[in-house]
C-alpha cells in the first residue's frame, strides 16, 4: 500500500509539471522569437539580433501607444483605489440589511461579459464625445477594476481585528486618525495587491479599448491591429517586454504584498 | 442592548454614514457607467415596441446555432480546465514551501500576462509554420503541417490556457480548508488512501469545484479575443457576433437583443451554480 501511494504521488507530480509546462510554454517561446534575425516568424531562429526591439523602441506609434497605456492604467489605478477602498469598508462594516444589493452591484462587472459592457459604454461615450480620449478609456477601465479592489481590500479588512481601531480611539485618537494610522497600514499587503491588479487589468485590457480608444490607440489595441495584419516579430519583442514587466511587478508584490494576491484570489 | 453597547452603537452609526458618503462616488460610478448603460443597451432590443429582435436573436436557426456552439465551447473549456486544475490544486496543497512558491509563480505569471500576448504566442506555436509543426517535421513524424490553428482545437487550447488559473485557485482554496486529520482518520479506520480521498476529500472540495466551474464557464461564454484570433473565422462565438453587429452592420437593436440573450444565459448559469453552493457574495462575510 505504501508503494502504491508513492506511485500515486509521482503520477500527480508528473501530471502537475506537465500542466505547469503547458502554462509556461507560450511565455517562453516568445523569447527566442523576439531576438531572431529572421524577418518573418521562423523557429528555431537562424541568428541573434536586437532588430525587433530596436523597431519597437524606435517606432513612434508603438511608443506612443505604450505611454498612453501607462497613463490609462495609472489613472485607472488611482480612481479604482480612491473609489474602491471606501466601498470595501462600507460593504464589510455596514450592518444595514440592504448592503447585499450593493455587494452584488459591486461584483457584477466581473460577471457581465465585457463585450456587453463595452458596447453599452460605447453608445454613451459616443454621445458625450469621449471616444478617442485617453481618460475616457481609463474611466471605463475603472468600472472593470473596481470589483478586484473591493474583493482584495474587503478580504484584508475582514481579517483585520477591529478592536485595534477601537483601542486607538479609546486612547484618544479620532476615527479618521485611527483608520489612517492603525487600519490602513495593516491592510498594506491587500492595498498593494489591489493596486497592482487594477493597474495590470487596465494595461492589458483590449475589448473596452477597442471600442473606446479610437485613434488614440492603447498598446493592446496596437498589438491587436498588428497581429491581424501580419505576424512580425516586433510583437514578440513587445510581448517579452510585457512579460518581464509583469514578472517584476509580481515579484515586488510577492515581496511587499505578503502573498495577499494568491491567497485572496483563491478565495 | 446594554448601555455600554448603546454607547458604542451611536458613533458606529455615525461612522457608517460617513462611510456611505465616502463610498458614494464608487456607487455613482457603478450606477452611471455600469447599471444604467447596460440597462439602456438592453432596452434598445425592444425599442420598436416588439420582442421581434429578441425572438430573432434567441430562436433564429442561424443565431441559435452560434449560441449553442458558444455553450458547447464554454462547456468543453470548463471540463478541460477542471480535469487539468484539480490534480494541480491537490499537488499544491501537498507541496513544500519552495514548490508552492514556484507553483504559484507558474500559475500567476501567465495569469497576469495579457491575453493578447498569450494568444499571439499560441499562434506562433500552433501555426502552419509554427514551432510545433516545425519540430514534428524536423523529427520526421509528419510530412505535411497539421492544422492546429484556425479550428476548434486551437481555440480550446488558447481558452483553457487563459482560464486555467481561475479554476485552480478556488479548488486549491477549498482543499486548504479541509482538515487533514479527516483523511488521516479515514485511513486510520482502514480506508485505503484512494478511498479516503474519494469519500472524504473529494466531496468536501465540491464547493471550490462549483465556484471554479461557474467562473470559468461564465467567462468562457463571453470570450471574444481568443476565439477571434485563434479560430480564424471558423469558430464563431456569440460575443464575436455582437461585435460584428455593432462595428460592421451598425445594427444596435439586434446587438442589444443578442446581448440580452448572452446576459440571460450567463446569469442563469451563475445563479444555477450559485444555488448549488453558498458562494457568490463579494465583500460581505
Amino acid at each position: 500500500m505504501q508503494r502504491h501511494s508513492r506511485l500515486g504521488a509521482r503520477v500527480l507530480t508528473g501530471f502537475t509539471m506537465l500542466v505547469f509546462a503547458f502554462l509556461m510554454l507560450p511565455l517562453l517561446v516568445v523569447f527566442p522569437i523576439s531576438v531572431s534575425s529572421a524577418s518573418y516568424m521562423q523557429f528555431p531562429p537562424p541568428g541573434f539580433s536586437w532588430q525587433w526591439y530596436q523597431r519597437y523602441f524606435g517606432d513612434e506609434i508603438w511608443i506612443e501607444a505604450t505611454i498612453r497605456s501607462f497613463q490609462v492604467a495609472a489613472l485607472c489605478t488611482l480612481l479604482a483605489m480612491l473609489l474602491g477602498v471606501p466601498l470595501a469598508f462600507l460593504l464589510v462594516r455596514s450592518k444595514r440589511r440592504g448592503t447585499w444589493i450593493l455587494d452584488r452591484l459591486a461584483a457584477a462587472p466581473i460577471i457581465v461579459p465585457t463585450i456587453i459592457l463595452s458596447i453599452a459604454i460605447y453608445s454613451i461615450f459616443a454621445r458625450l464625445q469621449l471616444i478617442g480620449v485617453w481618460y475616457g478609456v481609463a474611466i471605463a477601465h475603472t468600472v472593470l477594476a473596481l470589483p478586484f479592489v473591493v474583493i482584495l481590500v474587503g478580504a484584508g479588512l475582514r481579517g483585520f481585528d477591529q478592536a485595534q481601531e477601537q483601542a486607538a480611539m479609546g486612547l484618544g485618537a479620532s476615527w479618521p486618525v485611527a483608520i489612517w494610522r492603525i487600519t490602513l497600514p495593516q491592510l498594506r499587503p491587500s492595498l498593494i495587491s489591489a493596486a497592482f491588479l487594477a493597474f495590470i487589468s487596465s494595461f492589458d485590457e483590449l475589448v473596452v479599448a477597442m471600442f473606446l480608444s479610437g485613434a488614440a490607440m492603447t498598446l493592446p489595441k496596437k498589438m491587436f491591429d498588428n497581429i491581424m495584419m501580419e505576424i512580425d516579430p516586433t510583437i514578440a519583442a513587445v510581448s517579452v517586454t510585457q512579460i518581464l514587466l509583469v514578472g517584476i511587478c509580481l515579484g515586488l508584490t510577492a515581496l511587499f504584498g505578503r502573498g495577499a494576491l494568491a491567497t485572496t484570489m483563491s478565495r | 442592548m446594554s448601555s455600554r453597547e448603546a454607547d458604542r452603537a451611536a458613533p458606529a452609526r455615525r461612522h457608517e454614514r460617513v462611510l456611505l458618503l465616502l463610498a458614494l462616488p464608487a456607487l455613482l460610478l457603478l450606477l452611471l457607467l455600469f447599471a444604467w448603460p447596460v440597462l439602456r443597451l438592453l432596452s434598445m432590443s425592444v425599442s420598436d415596441g416588439s420582442l421581434a429582435q429578441i425572438e430573432r436573436a434567441a430562436f433564429d436557426e442561424l443565431y441559435l446555432a452560434v449560441l449553442l456552439d458558444s455553450l458547447k465551447i464554454a462547456g468543453m473549456v470548463t471540463l478541460l480546465c477542471l480535469c487539468l486544475a484539480y490534480p494541480v490544486a491537490l499537488w499544491l496543497t501537498r507541496a513544500s514551501r519552495l514548490g508552492l512558491a514556484l507553483g504559484m509563480f507558474a500559475l500567476l505569471l501567465p495569469f497576469w500576462t495579457s491575453v493578447l500576448v498569450r494568444t499571439y504566442a499560441w499562434m506562433v506555436l500552433l501555426g502552419r509554420n509554427g514551432v510545433v509543426n516545425r519540430m514534428l517535421r524536423d523529427w520526421g513524424l509528419i510530412e505535411f503541417p497539421l492544422p492546429l490553428l484556425h479550428n476548434l482545437g486551437g481555440v480550446l487550447v488558447g481558452m483553457v490556457h487563459v482560464l486555467l488559473p481561475y479554476m485552480v485557485l478556488p479548488i486549491y482554496a477549498a482543499l486548504l480548508r479541509i482538515d487533514p486529520d479527516l483523511s488521516r482518520a479515514a485511513e486510520g479506520l482502514g480506508a485505503s488512501r484512494m478511498r479516503a480521498f474519494l469519500r472524504v476529500v473529494l466531496p468536501l472540495s465540491m464547493a471550490g469545484v462549483a465556484a471554479g466551474c461557474a467562473l470559468v464557464f461564465v467567462l468562457a461564454l463571453g470570450f471574444f479575443i481568443t476565439p477571434a484570433l485563434l479560430g480564424g473565422g471558423r469558430v464563431i462565438m456569440i460575443a464575436m457576433l455582437i461585435e460584428q453587429q455593432v462595428r460592421e452592420l451598425l445594427d444596435w437593436p439586434f446587438a442589444a437583443a443578442l446581448s440580452a440573450v448572452l446576459l440571460a444565459v450567463t446569469l442563469l448559469v451563475y445563479a444555477g451554480i450559485g444555488r448549488l453552493t453558498k458562494g457568490g457574495r463579494l465583500a460581505a462575510p
